[in-house]
């Protein structure tokens, strides 16, 4: 946000997309975890991990390539026991996935009381207006002038979409999500195609967390994610499993999460601790009207193990 | 191998306690590796996680003062898991069972004590049961994953909790205010919960958690409801077909868990922290739930769970002399929920044949028994 002439609202809508980008990033993850079938309730404890291994690296070697890099391949890897878990050991998903939850908010807190103990901020990513692009006026610094990984959160979403829609390896996913059985009696590797989403989507969830570590906020605090890994598991039902659908959702939800500014803005007074608790019953609201809207779009085997000759 | 494998089979009964211990074993390794990894021995880690559990006569009541919650936020797991209603809400309904003890305590301050305290329970319950039984009219009528919705819950709570802590319930006493505490005033004495162990934790609420735990056993495997319960649990749609109101037994069961929860928090207040304060809950929550999975959702075997884990939380504060904080406590919880649902495939078999037929026949009933031995 480099102009200081512009209006208030746009600064808030700009500060709104923003902040959008860890919901897109774990949405798109488990979005395509789910569409193969797994659900990962675990995304929360990845996206932690993800926020302190990204803060630590930028904390100690100032590369924020390897921040990245180290954030996704952690997340990968609890993606990676998530679906042993849940394909390999056929186990109750949900409670799986708050198993991992617990594991990650522990480990994240434990690390950080361990190697760093008192919050400093880092160096994250800087601003990088794009030329001429924002310069377009209102449009300009809403969307044109952000760092790179928020960026990354908007261009993932039409390439999430091609892979799903439009690809062989996404016709697989969605297959193996919808019907198991037949995906498997035309040669399609049920447990191997799980893995891989289910993998990707703990990666998604680490990149999501250093987003949150290095590029929004640029500093690590116990229990950073506040739910926002929880919200973005919901944001997937609200956005009828599709990657557009998310990406709307995303932007709507990150202005509810902005709603503190919007009030100050117009000079409203009210408690915070009401204001905060608006994206959490904004999600129930989402998932109500997902039930009542998108129930059709559910992919059929969402949360059950797949066995040949089983189910 | 076929015939070691016959005789493995003989110790199937086994498998309910053999599981879990293995799984904290399991647990306790892998938590080693890291403790390694960040240079810290983890012999002196479990040594001081032993002693401050179970050292003296003190951890000992502080072992039992923090166990009472978590048994009473796992047995009221135990009842939701069973109808297959995945309550992860129980750090909400603790919180709101806290809130409305206090605040009915602090409003009604001259009541005679034994109705205060009575009141003050049954108000902690109803807090409690109503914050877990939105959750579920959400997913029986609305179709709402109740994990999902129970966790924007506590969220939620937690937002009224620090609302009511600097708004209404505000601590307007002058040591309070300038310290800039977050807390309401002292509850009444006829509120207070009586101490067993004087000046410990160790108060009557531990000896009304276990009263429950068998109360709980009772209701869920000798009683209609209870059965109907572990009916829908088993196959909702085998239970619809035997004429069971599969949507009222789903609320019923995150009603009565959202009370046992709510009821937690009542008894933490009333017992240990005389007043409502901005984390007297912390944890409880997400740590009955690993209680409840640890004693593999029956009540009875909720209570020795409860106990080590009371003592892992009561001792996770002197970690910091062994090298590490508090937080090697929850990445443990966490291992052992991995470990324990990743081998439900082994115990849950045997569960299945534990399961007794109900007291008293219903129309379709035994429709649903076959259903479950086939499925």
């Amino acid at each position: 946000m480099s102009a200081e002439n512009v209006p208030q609202v746009v600064q808030i809508l700009a500060q709104g997309v923003a902040a959008a980008t860890p919901y897109l990033y774990a949405g798109l993850g488990e979005a395509v975890g789910q569409r193969s079938g797994v659900y990962n309730l675990g995304v929360d404890g990845i996206m932690l991990m993800g926020a302190f291994t990204a803060f630590y690296t930028v904390y100690t070697t100032e590369s924020l390539a390897a921040a990245v890099l180290f954030a996704a391949i952690v997340g990968a890897l609890m993606g990676l026991l998530m679906a042993f878990i849940s394909v390999t050991l056929r186990a109750e998903q949900g409670i799986g996935g708050i198993g991992l939850y617990i594991f990650g908010l522990g480990l994240s807190t434990l690390l950080f009381d361990k190697l760093v103990s008192t919050p400093l901020p880092v160096n994250g990513f800087p601003d990088m207006p794009i030329p001429v692009l924002s310069d377009i006026p209102i449009i300009g610094p809403i969307l044109f002038d952000h760092n790179l990984m928020v960026y990354g959160a908007l261009l993932l979403t039409p390439v999430a979409w091609f892979v799903l829609n439009k690809t062989t390896l996404g016709l697989n996913i969605r297959a193996v999500g919808q019907n198991p059985q037949a995906a498997d009696s035309l040669g399609v590797n049920v447990a191997l195609v799980r893995y891989l989403t289910v993998t990707f989507g703990g990666l998604m969830a680490g990149i999501a967390g250093a987003s949150l570590s290095i590029a929004l906020t640029n500093i690590f605090q116990h229990n950073m994610t506040n739910g926002i890994g929880f919200i973005a598991v919901a944001l997937v039902y609200f956005g009828g499993w599709s990657p557009l659908g998310i990406l709307f959702g995303s932007l709507l939800f990150s202005i509810v999460t902005t709603l503190q500014l919007w009030l100050q803005a117009f000079g409203v007074q009210i408690s915070p601790s009401l204001t905060n608790m608006m994206p959490n019953l904004a999600t129930i609201v989402a998932l109500i009207l997902a039930v009542r809207f998108y129930r059709t779009s559910a992919p059929l085997a969402l949360g059950r193990p797949y066995k040949r000759g089983e189910n | 191998m076929q015939p070691l494998i016959r005789i493995a089979r003989q110790f199937d009964f086994l498998a309910p306690v053999v599981v879990p211990i293995l799984a904290v074993l399991a647990a306790l390794a892998v938590g080693a590796v890291f403790l390694l990894v960040l240079n810290v021995d983890p012999g002196v880690v479990y040594a001081q996680l032993l002693d401050g559990a179970v050292g003296n006569t003190y951890s000992l009541t502080q072992t039992i003062g923090k166990a009472t919650p978590l048994l009473l936020v796992a047995i009221g797991i135990c009842i939701a898991f069973r109808a297959n209603v995945l309550n992860i809400g129980a750090e909400g309904q603790v919180i709101i069972g806290g809130l409305a003890t206090a605040a009915f305590a602090l409003t009604f301050r001259d009541l005679p004590p034994w109705l205060m305290a009575t009141l003050s329970l049954v108000v902690g319950f109803i807090g409690g049961a109503v914050w877990g039984g939105i959750a579920g009219a959400l997913k029986a009528w609305f179709g709402v994953n109740e994990i999902l919705s129970t966790i924007m819950m506590n969220q939620i709570s937690v937002q009224i909790l620090i609302w009511l802590l600097t708004g209404p319930l505000r601590d307007t006493s002058a040591d309070a205010t300038s310290a800039n505490i977050i807390q309401t005033a002292e509850l009444p004495k006829a509120a207070w919960l009586p101490s067993i162990v004087p000046q410990t934790y160790f108060h009557t609420g531990a000896l009304l958690a276990v009263a429950l735990a068998f109360i709980a056993f009772f209701f869920l495997w000798r009683t209609v409801a209870g059965y109907r319960i572990r009916a829908v649990g088993a196959n909702p749609d085998a239970a619809r077909y035997a004429g069971i109101d599969v949507q009222r037994t789903m609320v019923l069961s995150m009603l009565l868990s959202g009370g046992l929860a709510g009821l937690a928090g009542s008894v933490e207040v009333m017992g240990v922290t005389h007043r409502a304060m901005q984390d007297f809950s912390t944890g409880y929550g997400f740590s009955g739930i690993v209680v409840a999975l640890f004693g593999l959702l029956h009540p009875i075997g909720a209570i020795p769970a409860a106990l080590l884990f009371g003592g892992l939380l009561a001792s996770g504060t002197t970690l910091q002399s062994a090298g590490v904080s508090a937080a090697m406590v929850t990445v443990l919880q966490g291992l052992v929920v991995i470990f324990v649902v990743g081998s439900s495939r082994w115990t849950q078999r045997t569960r299945r044949e534990i399961a007794e037929p109900p007291p008293r026949a219903e129309p379709g009933v035994v429709a649903v028994q076959e259903q479950e031995l086939t499925s």
